[in-house]
């Protein structure tokens, strides 16, 4: 039945495509949105603990042994929900789309499924060509609905401008999944019976040395999705020349499935590649180590970056990247508590990214037509749209960490792992969190707490926040806050995965 | 019925907030929710069994059982107390408001959030729930200023948001370290394996280079910088002026009277208790801050020309009475129930109570006095203000006599017994103290002077005195001064099985 999450959004894009009435296509992927997040909700309920739900299992290329094979565990139901939710206030935020709504909706849709597909898929290729879906409509979605504005665009058209952005972002992906591809060729060629079955592959024990060459070339094609520090840049480029819903989606679900594929490909099929290498080079003894420095690079570089921008959405995007590192700086510490704040995290900054992009993306932007902090500033936001401020206020909270949302819960685990496996890493990325500190607030205080101009103020009155808006963004705070105060909703559902035969290889390695 | 509690005016907050275009309905409904928590608070005093040992009321639920966090709640004598204080401040800086047509239903609203967050604060027992609102009670605050506060808020909001925040980061990291060691977040917990002599030792978990007694000591000064900037000590004060000035009065009520109360209640709750090592080796330097913070504000508040500046001041020297008593308390002693230590804690706890008492009236009777001047309060400005307003001169001179000390008011009992206690504990830092409860007096008379005495400035000459209103809503918070001058044990009653563990450690 989890399939139908797939199939159903994949029906509901052809639906949306041919809507008679932009109305109707709205509704439709609101619909699809929402029966798959109820779909998901049903399957969890239904859910053992630590158990590997098979959803569906048949032979497709029985020749190169490749099966269409669904299943779910705890780490795909936390994404699984995670995209759920992400979707439906996607939808909730582009209610206002005018221009090709019905083709706006069938893309947005076929990200979904390919997302959905990625995230239940145990067939090695299966999941690579889910993971490839996904990307063609990313790139549509910005090339056609990207909101360039002209100062950001340094003076080009706009339109160039987005397609550039576009096309960094599918080149990115393409040149990791190629990283990915190779690794796949070598592990079927390998594998006893030629198979590419996640569920078989995990339990072949590879020779340490073919696990040590493998692992990095995986890991890094996964990574570059998941915005790793050097390979981040598309992140924030493609962030802020993405439609609002497209950004959401982006930092808050493509950004996972690069994650995700670390864990649960990487980390999953190659453990030993992450033990030490038996000489130091630089300080640096492992592949564990030389991730875990890129990860703390990445979030303390990211949240440096975004203390300096002048283009709000911008800020957003390179938190993300920021955020991004706690994820893999928690794979990293191969720690219980780390491994579980990984995921956690996942989850908890896609709810939040995607409320941060919401605010910025929809209700400032598409109000006001600028998103540089010297035009906004005069504006006195706080006072002219109240929502939106209340709104960013309590996102930036939940993404600064506060205890009590969820970003506390994740983070904090990450760095009690990193604490107890590597730990300086644990200092530095605290002093990133620091810096996030720095950042959102001013972000917060330049956005909607600048002194107001007389002039600005009533020169246009902006409109009112609407009701879909007030319900998406009702929605994520609702989520995060949630999680935040009853985390054993997603630390059941990880933690007895963690534990299954699964992830037997990663806790016999450096495992604590 | 803690967490309601707690809960109650948050709530009632938004109810002000959703209500916010009916204005006299929306204050209305914040005097009520005030109120009725105020009402809520003495039903907790009053089944309060003051003399059971440890924590009641207790609440305990898990919530994120790896990381040690559990939603903890429960007050002794000392969260008795504070709750109850903090209840009465913002009643009393509701009633102030009423009139004042420039704060609008959103300033009492964020009053409520502001006291839902001290009451959070002084009941929770675990670091985390706690810090949660002793970060949250940072917002309100900010905001109250940002935006209802005279030419200078930016600045002052700023200022008053950067230190705290410093403040509060290393006590979270102090905190994280705690935990990292031992695996505890829990308060009561913490406590037990601190008086046990268990904590020090248990820092050696870190795996930190260096001495464990270096590290814990390390960890004791970070989490007292945390307080240190709230309460404040001196050198951590310099947001303070600035922001209480800058705030709106009726704001600075409970900035002064009921949060400034935070950073003494981490010193009795969290400091003297899990640090008691730790502090007495800090013992030299602690006592050295906390003269300075009673000797120099004092002098600083002689020479203000703002009325609201010079009571910023005098509330730095207040708490530094505060300060010395918890740090003369750390003094090792041969029997293990010393009364000494026993006088100063009970001292320090009626100062308390007392100081919010006398700050929120004092800032409360300036903002009578801007309303009628139209913000001028600069202490040159007036004079002869005895003949032409008689009864507001009057009042905010018990207000200011109380302030300062005079027995059968209620500064009196907590100044005394502190520096009766600290005396025999501290001899050297108490008798440099008593020199600033002199210059406490003279600039509390000064202010007295200029501003009540002399010739009649002109330009008040038809100043209008109190209303039959402002007098009757005035003269509760007086009689109360006057009640805990002359029967302390109203409060005392309350708190001594607490004073009795702080001053033995055994019973926690």
């Amino acid at each position: 039945m989890l399939a139908w999450t797939i199939y159903l959004s994949f029906l509901g894009a052809a639906a949306a495509r041919f809507a008679p009435s932009k109305q109707l296509a709205r509704i439709v992927a609101l619909l699809t949105a929402v029966t798959g997040f109820a779909l998901t909700i049903v399957a969890l309920i239904h859910w053992q603990p630590g158990e590997l739900l098979t959803v569906a299992r048949i032979p497709w290329i029985p020749q190169l042994g490749i099966e269409y094979h669904l299943a779910a565990d705890g780490i795909s139901m936390t994404v699984l929900l995670l995209t759920g939710i992400a979707a439906i206030a996607g939808i909730l935020f582009s209610w206002n789309i005018e221009h090709r709504t019905q083709e706006f909706f069938a893309f947005y849709l076929v990200l979904i499924g390919g997302v959905y597909g990625v995230f239940l898929s145990f067939d090695l290729f299966l999941l690579f060509v889910f993971y490839e879906i996904a990307i063609i409509p990313k790139y549509f979605l910005i090339a056609i609905w990207g909101s360039v504005p002209r100062e950001a665009a340094g003076g080009a058209n706009p339109g160039a401008a987005r397609e550039y952005a576009a096309m960094k972002l599918a080149i990115y992906s393409f040149a990791g999944s190629a990283l990915v591809l190779a690794g796949m060729a070598a592990v079927w060629t390998l594998s006893p019976g030629h198979s590419l079955s996640l569920e078989t592959l995990s339990q072949v024990p590879f020779s340490t040395h073919f696990q040590m060459a493998a692992f990095p070339m995986v890991f890094v094609g996964f990574a570059v999705l998941a915005g790793m520090w050097p390979f981040h840049t598309w992140a924030p480029t493609g962030h802020a020349a993405a439609p609002t819903a497209a950004s959401m989606l982006l930092a808050g679900v493509v950004m996972k499935l690069g994650a995700y594929g670390c864990l649960r490909v990487a980390m999953m099929l190659f453990p030993r590649g992450l033990d030490p290498w038996g000489f130091h080079f630089l300080g640096l003894g492992s592949w564990r180590d030389v991730f875990a420095v890129l990860a703390v690079i990445g979030i303390v570089y990211g949240a440096s970056v975004a203390l300096v921008q002048r283009d709000f959405k911008f800020v957003i995007g390179y938190s993300s990247v920021s955020h991004m590192g706690f994820v893999l700086l928690g794979l990293m510490t191969l720690t219980q508590i780390g491994l579980d704040g990984a995921v956690f995290q996942m989850f908890s900054h896609g709810i939040i990214a995607g409320l941060l992009f919401a605010v910025v993306g929809r209700m400032v932007y598409d109000r006001t037509h600028t998103r540089d902090f010297a035009q906004l500033e005069p504006m006195g936001l706080a006072r002219v749209i109240p929502f939106a401020a209340v709104t960013f206020i309590l996102a930036s909270v939940a993404s600064i960490g506060m205890p009590g949302f969820s970003g506390f819960i994740a983070e904090f685990q990450v760095l009690v792992g990193a604490w107890h496996s590597i730990p300086w890493t644990a200092i530095v990325a605290g002093i990133g969190i620091l810096v996030g500190i720095a950042f959102t607030w001013r972000a917060l205080t330049k956005a909607f707490f600048g002194e107001p101009t007389p002039a600005a103020a009533h020169d246009h009155p902006l409109p009112p926040i609407t009701l879909p808006e007030k319900c998406g963004a009702i929605l994520l705070l609702a989520t995060t806050l949630a999680v935040g105060l009853y985390p054993r909703v997603l630390t059941d559902l990880i933690l007895p995965t963690l534990n299954s035969p699964l992830f037997h290889g990663l806790r016999t390695g450096a495992w604590r | 019925m803690i967490t309601i509690l707690t809960l109650f005016p948050l709530v009632g907050g938004l109810a002000v907030l959703a209500l916010s275009r009916a204005r006299t309905a929306a204050r209305a409904l914040s005097l009520a929710v005030a109120a009725a928590t105020l009402i809520m608070a003495l039903l907790i005093w009053r089944v309060f069994e003051p003399a059971r040992f440890g924590m009641q009321f207790q609440d305990f639920h898990q919530w994120a059982p790896s990381l040690g966090i559990a939603y903890h709640t429960g007050v002794d004598g000392l969260g008795v107390l504070m709750i109850t204080l903090a209840a009465i401040v913002t009643l009393m800086s509701l009633v102030a408001s009423w009139s004042n047509q420039k704060l609008t239903p959103v300033f009492c609203a964020l009053v409520l959030f502001l006291e839902a967050g001290l009451i959070g604060t002084f009941t929770a027992l675990n670091f985390v729930h706690w810090f949660i609102f002793w970060e949250l009670s940072l917002i309100p605050a900010f905001f109250l200023i940002r935006l209802y506060g005279g030419s200078g808020r930016a600045r002052a909001s700023m200022q008053f948001f950067l230190y705290t925040m410093v403040g509060s980061i290393a006590l979270l990291l102090a905190f994280l370290a705690i935990f990292l060691a031992t695996g505890r977040f829990d308060f009561l917990d913490l406590t037990r394996l601190a008086q046990a002599g268990q904590l020090t030792p248990a820092l050696a978990n870190l795996h930190w280079p260096g001495t464990n007694a270096h590290i814990a000591q390390l960890l004791f000064w970070a989490a007292f910088l945390g307080f240190a900037v709230k309460t404040p000590v001196v050198p951590f004060h310099t947001w303070l002026p600035a922001a209480y000035a800058e705030a709106p009065s009726e704001a600075t009520m409970v900035l002064t009277g009921a949060m400034s109360k935070m950073g003494i209640y981490g010193f009795l709750r969290i400091l003297l208790p899990i640090f008691p090592e730790q502090m007495q080796q800090a013992r030299t330097p602690l006592l050295i801050l906390a003269v300075a913070s009673i000797v120099l504000p004092a002098f600083a508040a002689w020479v203000q020309k703002d009325l609201k500046r010079t009571f910023a001041y005098s509330s730095v020297n207040h708490l530094g009475y505060c300060v010395l008593g918890v740090c003369a308390a750390t003094q090792l002693t041969e029997m293990r129930l010393s009364p000494e230590k026993a006088a100063a804690l009970t001292g320090v706890l009626l100062q308390i109570f007392s100081h919010a008492l006398t700050a929120a009236l004092l800032f409360w009777t300036i903002a009578l006095l801007e309303r009628r001047t139209g913000g001028l309060r600069g202490v040159e400005e007036f004079g002869g203000l005895r003949r032409v307003t008689p009864v507001f001169a009057g009042l905010m001179g018990i207000t200011i006599f109380a302030s300062l000390g005079l027995p059968g008011l209620s500064g009196f009992p907590g100044e005394f017994l502190i520096f009766k206690g600290s005396f025999p504990l501290a001899t050297w830092a108490t008798v440099v103290s008593v020199l600033g409860l002199l210059m406490t007096a003279v600039f509390l008379l000064t202010v007295i002077q200029k501003v009540f005495s002399g010739p009649v400035n002109p330009r008040w000459q038809s100043m209008p005195d109190l209303t039959t209103a402002e007098r009757l809503t005035l003269a509760p918070a007086i009689a109360l001064m006057f009640v805990l001058g002359l029967y302390p044990q109203l409060i005392t009653g309350m708190i001594h099985a607490t004073i009795a563990q702080w001053a033995t450690g055994v019973g926690f």
